[in-house]
């Protein structure tokens, strides 16, 4: 299996910078989520078998960072990465934050997400496979114990960002 | 009138549980290894999975159906009799078969378990199917998706056991249980390996214009452009140059999904006892959905209600449906 060459997709101009100051932010929370769902998804490991060492990137479009996961339960990492110093990946996932969250939530089918073009892969597609599996045998919304941590506001913050989601995607296919 | 009983996919526990949730009444899903024709990476059940999985199941009155519908390999039987035998412990209700050699050990090992002919065993014909049913006592067939509902009609009329046909999803027709196309391009077989186009084998390549290409073994299998929709990296559902055609063409199939919610009351009519949902490699959100779509439709029916079904057609593969050679044998 390759690894796939890919054309970047153009950013704007400043992005950098806002990408470092994001990442820099969310870093604690993305620690804390990755932690927590290690601690009470143990299995979701299992699935993932060889892949487990494989670099994934998660690049949501909309938001100025993208997401390096590396699913090794005895090494768990989940950065931001600002897209112009992202390390070099295994498997690449790209598509709207909220799609990407609902996939992983089990409200959107990651296969309809792909016939219709929202979701894009490229580089290993075992990986990603296996990365898809693993995440829908997860009970439970991972946003929803996520936004929890958070207490109201973490609560309120998702269903905002929901809404939005729903309102964009309805106005998409109303054009 | 038939039973109608609804059979749905799980390709994981979480899975298993949603369709059970969402009302269906049996549950169909394999092992992760070779036995069963959705062997992909990531998906399936361990045997101690599977067993809390029945218990599930059976705590809620669903029956859970083991896919064992791969060939083994000459001489090399031993993993699917472990995975019949580890069945039966656990306790399923059925076994889903294609091979001979796999029915005749489940019938004398395991007699009291139901046996159902896989569609892998394309058992097309009254003579094909009744073979069946007199030398292992199997209880019901699934059948190719190559029938009118007239033939499938007689057929009922023709042979002793209940009738599965698919309602819903992927409308792979190559003759099932021969197709060696993926064989051709990467030495995995899907009739004995379990998989057709193994992920391992699957690149997409994004061009810088927004098109995209899927490839299978390094082989170009097609090109999608920017606002087209895309369908499973199969060599059967690939577009082709060729001498007489020079612009790409689909050879074989066409990405499209079979949706039979339209007929279901003339299929229930025709006697058929089972509609099955294709897609153990499917979603939790996708079996949630089509589960409950149709669970509704089938209630409908049976209470002589107008049946209104959920549009399904953004689970769709390449979000076109089709009612396929159920409606007419010139649907391609």
């Amino acid at each position: 299996m390759s690894i796939t060459s890919e054309t970047p997709i153009p950013r704007r101009p400043g992005e950098s910078v806002v990408a470092r100051l994001s990442c820099y932010a969310v870093q604690p929370i993305l620690t804390r989520i990755v932690r927590r769902i290690a601690a009470r998804h143990p299995s979701l490991f299992a699935r993932l078998g060889p892949h487990q060492a494989t670099d994934f990137l998660i690049d949501p479009q909309e938001l100025p960072f993208a997401l390096h996961l590396r699913p090794d339960p005895q090494d768990l990492v989940l950065r931001a990465v600002p897209r112009d110093a992202a390390p070099r990946a295994g498997a690449t996932i790209r598509g709207r934050f909220m799609l990407l969250l609902e996939m992983i939530d089990a409200e959107q089918d990651g296969d309809a997400a792909f016939f219709s073009r929202d979701l894009e892969v490229s580089g290993n597609t075992e990986a990603v496979v296996r990365l898809r599996n693993a995440l829908d045998d997860m009970d439970g919304s991972l946003a929803e114990e996520t936004a929890s941590m958070f207490g109201p506001p973490g609560r309120a913050i998702l269903a905002r960002l929901r809404r939005s989601y729903l309102d964009k995607t309805q106005t998409r296919e109303n054009t | 009138m038939s039973l109608a009983e609804l059979i749905c996919p799980a390709g994981t526990p979480a899975a298993l549980r949603t369709a059970v949730d969402a009302g269906a009444d049996a549950v169909y899903c394999g092992f992760q290894d070779a036995t069963n024709a959705r062997n992909f990476p990531g998906l399936n059940f361990t045997p101690d999975e599977l067993a809390a999985s029945v218990a599930y199941a059976h705590e809620r009155g669903t029956k859970v159906l083991l896919a064992l519908n791969t060939y083994p390999p000459a001489g090399k039987v031993d993993l699917w009799r472990q995975a019949a035998d580890t069945g039966a412990r656990i306790g399923v209700d059925a076994f889903i078969v294609a091979d001979m050699g796999v029915a005749d050990y489940i019938a004398r090992t395991h007699p009291q378990i139901r046996l159902h002919l896989s569609v892998q065993a394309a058992a097309s014909s009254p003579e094909a199917i009744r073979y069946y049913c007199e030398n292992f006592g199997v209880k019901r067939v699934v059948l190719p998706r190559i029938l009118t509902i007239p033939e499938i009609r007689q057929i009922r009329k023709d042979i002793p056991c209940e009738i599965e046909t698919f309602i819903f999803g992927n409308h792979g027709l190559m003759v099932e249980g021969r197709c060696s196309l993926t064989n051709y391009l990467t030495g995995q077989s899907t009739n004995m390996d379990g998989v057709c186009s193994p992920a391992s084998d699957v690149n997409y390549l994004r061009e810088a214009d927004g098109s995209m290409s899927s490839q299978l073994a390094g082989f170009t299998i097609d090109r999608f452009g920017p606002d087209e929709k895309a369908g499973y990296p199969t060599i059967c559902k690939g577009r082709y140059i060729a001498p007489h055609r020079p612009e790409s063409y689909y050879a074989f199939e066409e990405p499209v999904s079979l949706n039979l919610s339209q007929l279901l009351p003339e299929l229930i009519e025709a006697g058929v006892h089972a509609f099955k949902i294709e897609g153990r490699q499917r979603s939790k959100s996708y079996v949630r959905g089509v589960v409950r779509a149709f669970r509704a439709a089938v209630d409908d029916i049976r209470a002589g209600r107008q049946v209104n079904i959920a549009d399904l057609v953004a689970l769709t593969e390449g979000q076109k449906q089709t009612q396929g050679a159920f409606e007419t044998k010139k649907w391609r």
